[in-house]
């Protein structure tokens, strides 16, 4: 117990570390020009990685999973559908490309429309096994990408070049207002996701204890898979898809921790996320000097960590 | 007392369980027994509310329990099943902590440490506390899961196939313990079993189901004879009496 607190305080001190070395490295004064936009990407950074930390675990608790990574359910395919959409439609000159705002309430509204129709779709069918919203999740994501895929090849090269820009996230132009935004609803989520902290341990233990035990299963299980969708929608439509991140900052802090407790393994990926992305774009920034963007840092150290998760489950089993 | 009335379930067409009528009498262990895929477990996971019934009610002490909250209903019954797959690392405390759930929602008073002292050392897991769960035999486990239905304290507890997987010495253990949560504690104990001479030794009234239907229902008595097993099990189990107790000597008739 005292342990895992230690931890847990070495973590924030790195988090703080990072976030202070990407804020004041090589400054040389300018606090009025660098500083500020420099605070508004840590901030970004800081946002999404803790959305992507939370929503990834809860995901992960409630299929039983922890392979798997809230991506499956298709909304990162739905934003970069929608993003080709626009500009296959509307031209890469369209208030809804250009204007930041604009793109990102529509982003974030279709998501979660799409989210909450997915599961009342499935939840009204009766009572069906996680399993099967998950498959459902992985085809409409397949037939999202397929469309995506051939609208662009149909688009202009140079439109599309408008399109690709979207679909890695990027931390290098964040909108200051944007962050605000995204700081309102992500804070709202974590206040209303912190009640059910408790209920999410038993829900680890699985179904039939969980219902013994008094927890509602089915209700909660419902308001978490739209509170992570929420959380993803909100960190997608603000920085680009990169919800695979997830999964390693949700299994280190499982490893890191070796406790059941939602609380401590939340806030642990939580730090870790930030730790990651605001180290890793510092990487990016000091010693790549912007040669390469994170999500590929991210992509490629996360599938090598991937393939060491599924060995390693395989070998367990 | 549990009374449930008319109770069905169907999968498709089939009615797995058929307008089951039974009456679970307070403080004592009634036994479900019958043959595979009579619908033992599926009755019991019905009236525990871990499936919804299709058909018929449930009344716990005269409440219709789908009005119940979730809380309310754990606060009184209890349901063991008999696989219980998890992909957490827990010790034994920790697990049996959860038990306290209902009452504390994770944290624990001291009056909680004190029911999960206590069902630790009814079963006896006191001095393997701190060990993980996935480190135990198969009984070990079954003990802890056990305990932790016990530190839940609950009037009604339901256990399906508590006795699986386990030995002849663990089984014994266990049935012995259920007796006195009866006898010390005054608990009521439903209990799904395969071996029907644990059924005879230990329960008070047995329920047969065969098909999805009540084929018989009384006292232990009156149920262990060979009249009515033969029409349980349609088997012909002559039965010897030993020690005080009625053994059916079923394997090689």
């Amino acid at each position: 117990m005292r342990k895992n607190r230690t931890r847990l305080i070495v973590l924030i001190v790195l988090a703080i570390v990072s976030c202070a070395l990407y804020l004041f490295y090589e400054l040389n004064g300018s606090y009025d020009y660098a500083l500020p936009r420099r605070a508004v990407k840590v901030a970004a950074m800081a946002l999404t990685g803790i959305a992507i930390a939370y929503s990834t675990v809860i995901f992960q608790t409630i299929t039983h999973n922890r392979i798997l990574t809230p991506s499956i359910m298709g909304l990162d395919s739905l934003y970069i559908l929608l993003q080709t959409l626009f500009v296959f439609f509307l031209g890469s000159m369209h208030v809804t490309v250009v204007n930041q705002h604009v793109n990102f309430v529509l982003s974030v509204i279709s998501m979660i429309v799409f989210a909450l129709l997915l599961y009342k779709f499935l939840f009204q069918a009766g009572k069906r096994p996680i399993y099967f919203l998950l498959l459902v999740g992985i085809i409409v994501g397949t037939f999202f990408s397929s469309i995506t895929t051939f609208l662009q090849v149909l688009i202009d090269p140079n439109e599309f070049l408008r399109v690709q820009d979207k679909m890695f996230a990027s931390f290098n132009n964040i909108n200051g207002d944007l962050v605000w935004w995204a700081f309102g609803i992500i804070a709202i989520a974590l206040i209303i996701g912190w009640r059910y902290m408790e209920e999410l341990d038993v829900l680890s233990l699985g179904r039939d204890v969980a219902i013994n035990l008094g927890v509602p299963y089915d209700a909660i299980v419902k308001r978490m898979l739209i509170l992570s969708s929420v959380l993803i929608a909100v960190s997608t439509a603000l920085v680009g898809p990169i919800t695979f991140f997830g999964l390693i900052v949700a299994n280190l802090s499982y490893q890191y921790f070796n406790t059941y407790k939602h609380k401590i393994l939340i806030t642990g990926a939580a730090f870790m996320s930030i730790i990651a992305l605001v180290g890793g774009q510092w990487i990016v920034e000091r010693v790549f000097s912007f040669s390469t963007t994170l999500s590929v840092i991210i992509n490629f150290v996360g599938g090598i960590y991937f393939i060491y998760l599924l060995l390693k489950e395989s070998r367990s089993a | 007392m549990i009374q449930v009335r008319n109770l069905s379930k169907f999968y498709g067409k089939k009615a797995v369980v058929e307008k089951v009528s039974v009456d679970i009498h307070p403080q004592k262990i009634t036994s479900f027994i019958g043959p595979n895929g009579a619908g033992k477990s599926t009755l019991l996971s019905m009236v525990s509310r871990l499936i919804d019934a299709d058909t018929g009610e449930v009344m716990l002490d005269q409440d219709d329990v789908r009005g119940m909250k979730s809380n309310e209903f754990a606060k009184r019954v209890s349901i063991l099943k008999q696989s219980n797959f998890m992909n957490v690392r827990l010790t034994i405390r920790e697990l049996v902590s959860f038990g306290r759930f209902p009452h504390s929602r994770g944290h624990l008073t001291e009056e909680d440490e004190k029911h999960v002292d206590q069902a630790m050392e009814y079963m006896d897991l006191l001095d393997m506390e701190d060990r993980y769960l996935d480190e135990l035999s198969g009984g070990q486990r079954q003990r802890a899961f056990i305990a932790m239905v016990i530190a839940q304290d609950t009037d009604y507890i339901l256990l399906d196939e508590p006795l699986n997987n386990l030995d002849m010495k663990h089984s014994v253990q266990i049935m012995k313990i259920l007796r006195r949560l009866v006898d010390d504690l005054g608990k009521t104990v439903v209990i799904v079993l395969h071996d029907i001479n644990f059924a005879s030794v230990y329960s008070d009234r047995i329920v047969a189901l065969k098909d999805g239907k009540v084929v018989r229902d009384g006292t232990t008595d009156e149920i262990i004879n060979s009249e009515a097993l033969k029409e349980i099990y349609d088997m012909d189990i002559p039965i010897k009496r030993m020690n005080n107790c009625n053994i059916c000597v079923y394997f090689n008739s």
